[in-house]
């Protein structure tokens, strides 16, 4: 059996790992503790533009720093809105037959995102059932530390996880098929023998381009 | 006496010239060399409305299309896509005249859930200025996108089980059409092989019907896909196109084009290179020098630039069966030139356009398409050529593939072909993956790719020819992989390829020109205990 390893904000949804955590931010337990986070997140805001164009990893690690403090329940509670209000709404339409079609095909669906487990969680059950490889905060006394558990998903780690999800459920990465819409993703398509760029940026769609890689848009169509 | 459209070379003939994908080539040919000529054009109709209206209400083998009309019925207008005709026609195109009309009459019977299905089976979607250029600004306002649509066989909702034959081919059609009182199904008939049954039952079905006739057995069994009595591909769509026509109501209009393909600034392309006026004869030998300088986009711009006059020849309707058995007479009529024998060795020019290329470039498995598929199933009664002889083409073979419409074309070309070319074991090791692919898929429903099933059945298309020539040696290629690829032998020019296809020997051959576009049938008399 083959898998099809989906990337998820930006591929699949039109959001990204920015809003949830902006929602986060904006519904603290008082007015003053979400403007509080939100000056510190703005003070951190020219280190992360930095680091989302050298290292995607660097960025995840900043944008995941503003998590610091929140208690699990609180994380756990609004993540039923922040799907249910913001990224089930920009799924783009075409996403769910994708999927389905990779499904069809006999291929197991793993979703491998940036994105936190409790959040990509129930993205996963509106999917029809996923297996995850995505990120996970460090808790302590259930509350967020602002760290990721290690491995961070990001980059060149995505290819490196992908191999190893491949070698214990015994799928042939030739036969595998990957898809996203970053050029800082290429690790993650390189690594397996059918990658597609899905509403691909500028850099990507190049490579894409230079490759022969299939490249569609998934707000295209009928 | 041979047909005035079929004549032989001798010493004093000009060099004859050729297609060579956007190219024209000079080519020298021995005296003797029998060179086939497109007839001139059929006559066209004089008042093609006149004709539509008339057909409509006289059809063959049914009531006229007024007695099938009720107000509030529902109504599904089909229409064949852009692969006809090739290529595409001037302005009006002759669908958007059979659509007004019968829209006007539909609106006479009050007649108003409509909706017009671009029958594209798994060919790429039509873009909107495509549909624009083909069904005319009026209808293009009114209906598109709601009403006027591609149709997506890979959209299960929108997809219907009929039944299935005796044989167990599954007849699984457009769901709007099958649950309409009325399917009405407007057909531009360029070659023999087009229209019938195989209008519904292949222009709205989707993979799980294709593959019942799609397969390189069936294919080997067509002699030739232009004589649809000798096509097991015809007789398989025609038991699937009996079940639909049992479950739809269909009332057939195909129409007829004759064969004016190039307008007046190439004209000229169509004719006898001997009976060329000196100022013609001076614009062929520019045509030929200029495209061997200019850049690709310039070529192909010079002859998509200009749509085909396409004169209207005749419009049957009706039952489908009664109407087309008129269409195939007509067609016959405009393209059928009678020869005797076969030859040895069989020399043409693959052009820069087929029905899968429109508006991109002749990747390199179209023109195997085009050579071993098309070219050589151009005849009637016996193939043009000897079993076991050569097919000389001339074509610059150029690894170079339109990433939107033809990207599966590219892995198979590339992947699969390297790997074997024997139609069986890419038909039972790969079609079906392939077909499955998702990333394909979605190119095939959301962008304007090709169905990723449809490199197989292309390749499939020239199994007939694969299995009766001997050789096929491609002149003119800019690379040698890609020949070797798809298993043809390269020469540099057209005498050292019939030098090869002898395999040296001093003997003598009978050499036969195809020259076209525009499209000629050979219709091939054998002599008495001929094979």
């Amino acid at each position: 059996m083959a898998a099809s390893y989906f990337d998820v904000d930006g591929t699949l949804v039109s959001s990204n790992l920015v809003d949830p955590t902006v929602y986060y931010l904006l519904n603290q337990a008082t007015p003053l503790a979400s403007l509080r986070k939100v000056g510190k997140a703005l003070l951190r805001a020219p280190a992360m533009a930095l680091a989302e164009l050298v290292d995607r990893r660097t960025f995840n690690e900043l944008l995941f720093s503003a998590y610091e403090g929140m208690s699990e329940d609180r994380l756990h509670l609004l993540a039923d809105e922040i799907v249910d209000g913001k990224i089930i709404p920009s799924l783009y339409p075409a996403a769910r037959d994708l999927v389905q079609k990779s499904r069809d095909a006999g291929h197991e669906i793993v979703l491998v995102s940036g994105s936190l487990d409790f959040i990509l969680a129930k993205v996963a059950h509106y999917l029809g059932g996923c297996t995850m490889i995505c990120n996970r905060l460090e808790m302590r006394k259930q509350t967020a530390t602002g760290k990721l558990l290690k491995p961070v998903v990001a980059g060149p780690e995505k290819a490196r996880l992908i191999r190893e999800h491949a070698r214990q459920n015994g799928h042939d990465l030739n036969d595998c098929y990957a898809f996203s819409d970053s050029y800082s993703d290429i690790p993650m398509l390189s690594v397996v023998g059918h990658p597609a760029a899905v509403n691909p940026d500028a850099r990507l769609a190049l490579l894409a381009r230079a490759y022969d890689w299939p490249t569609f848009r998934l707000s295209e169509g009928p | 006496m041979s047909h005035p459209c079929l004549i032989t070379l001798d010493n004093n003939s000009r060099p004859r010239v050729l297609f060579a994908g956007d190219r024209l080539v000079e080519v020298d040919l021995p005296a003797g060399t029998r060179v086939l000529y497109p007839k001139p054009p059929l006559e066209p109709l004089k008042d093609v409305d006149a004709a539509i209206r008339h057909a409509i209400a006289h059809p063959y083998g049914t009531e006229p299309l007024y007695a099938k009309l009720f107000p509030g019925m529902k109504v599904t207008i089909a229409v064949d896509d852009i692969s006809v005709p090739l290529p595409p026609m001037r302005k009006p195109d002759v669908r958007q005249r059979v659509i007004e009309i019968v829209l006007a009459l539909l609106a006479d019977y009050a007649v108003d859930d409509i909706e017009i299905i671009i029958a594209t089976s798994v060919h790429r979607r039509m873009k909107a200025h495509e549909v624009r250029h083909m069904v005319g600004d009026k209808v293009f306002n009114a209906y598109w996108p709601k009403r006027l649509y591609n149709h997506d066989p890979e959209n299960p909702a929108a997809m219907a089980k009929v039944g299935e034959t005796e044989e167990g081919h599954v007849v699984e059609l457009n769901r709007r059409a099958v649950e309409s009182d009325l399917v009405i199904y407007v057909n531009l008939n360029l070659v023999p092989m087009d229209g019938g049954y195989k209008s519904v039952s292949v222009g709205l079905c989707g993979y799980n019907s294709l593959r019942a006739h799609h397969t390189p057995q069936v294919m080997r069994n067509c002699h030739s896909y232009m004589d649809p009595k000798s096509s097991e591909l015809a007789t398989i769509v025609e038991r699937m196109g009996k079940i639909a026509n049992q479950a739809l109501n269909v009332f057939t209009i195909e129409t007829t084009v004759n064969n004016r393909m190039f307008g007046r600034p190439l004209e000229f392309l169509a004719k006898n290179e001997d009976d060329l006026t000196s100022t013609e004869w001076s614009l062929l030998k520019g045509l030929v020098k200029a495209t061997a300088k200019l850049p690709q986009p310039a070529r192909q711009a010079i002859f998509e630039r200009v749509p085909a006059p396409y004169g209207v020849t005749g419009v049957f309707a009706g039952d489908t069966e009664a109407a087309h058995e008129q269409t195939l007479k007509r067609c016959n009529e405009q393209y059928l030139v009678p020869i005797e024998g076969q030859a040895d060795v069989l020399v043409a020019g693959i052009p820069y356009i087929s029905p899968y290329n429109v508006n991109a470039f002749l990747n390199p498995l179209l023109v195997s398409v085009m050579a071993q598929g098309y070219l050589f199933n151009m005849y009637k009664g016996a193939p043009l050529v000897k079993k076991g002889g050569t097919l000389i083409i001339t074509h610059p073979c150029t690894d170079k593939f339109d990433h939107e419409q033809h990207a599966p074309y590219i892995d198979f070309v590339h992947q699969l072909l390297p790997e074997t070319r024997d139609g069986y074991e890419l038909h039972k090791r790969y079609e079906e993956k392939f077909a499955r692919n998702p990333a394909f898929l979605e190119m095939f429903r959301k962008g304007h790719a090709y169905h990723p099933a449809h490199p197989f059945f292309m390749w499939y298309w020239g199994e007939a020819g694969r299995q009766h020539l001997g050789k096929v040696i491609v002149v003119g290629a800019d690379n040698e992989y890609i020949p070797k690829i798809l298993g043809y032998e390269t020469a540099r020019n057209v005498s050292e390829a019939l030098y090869r296809a002898r395999d040296g020997e001093n003997r003598t051959q009978d050499i036969l020109c195809l020259h076209l576009p525009p499209i000629v049938m050979g219709e091939v008399r054998l002599p008495r205990g001929g094979a």
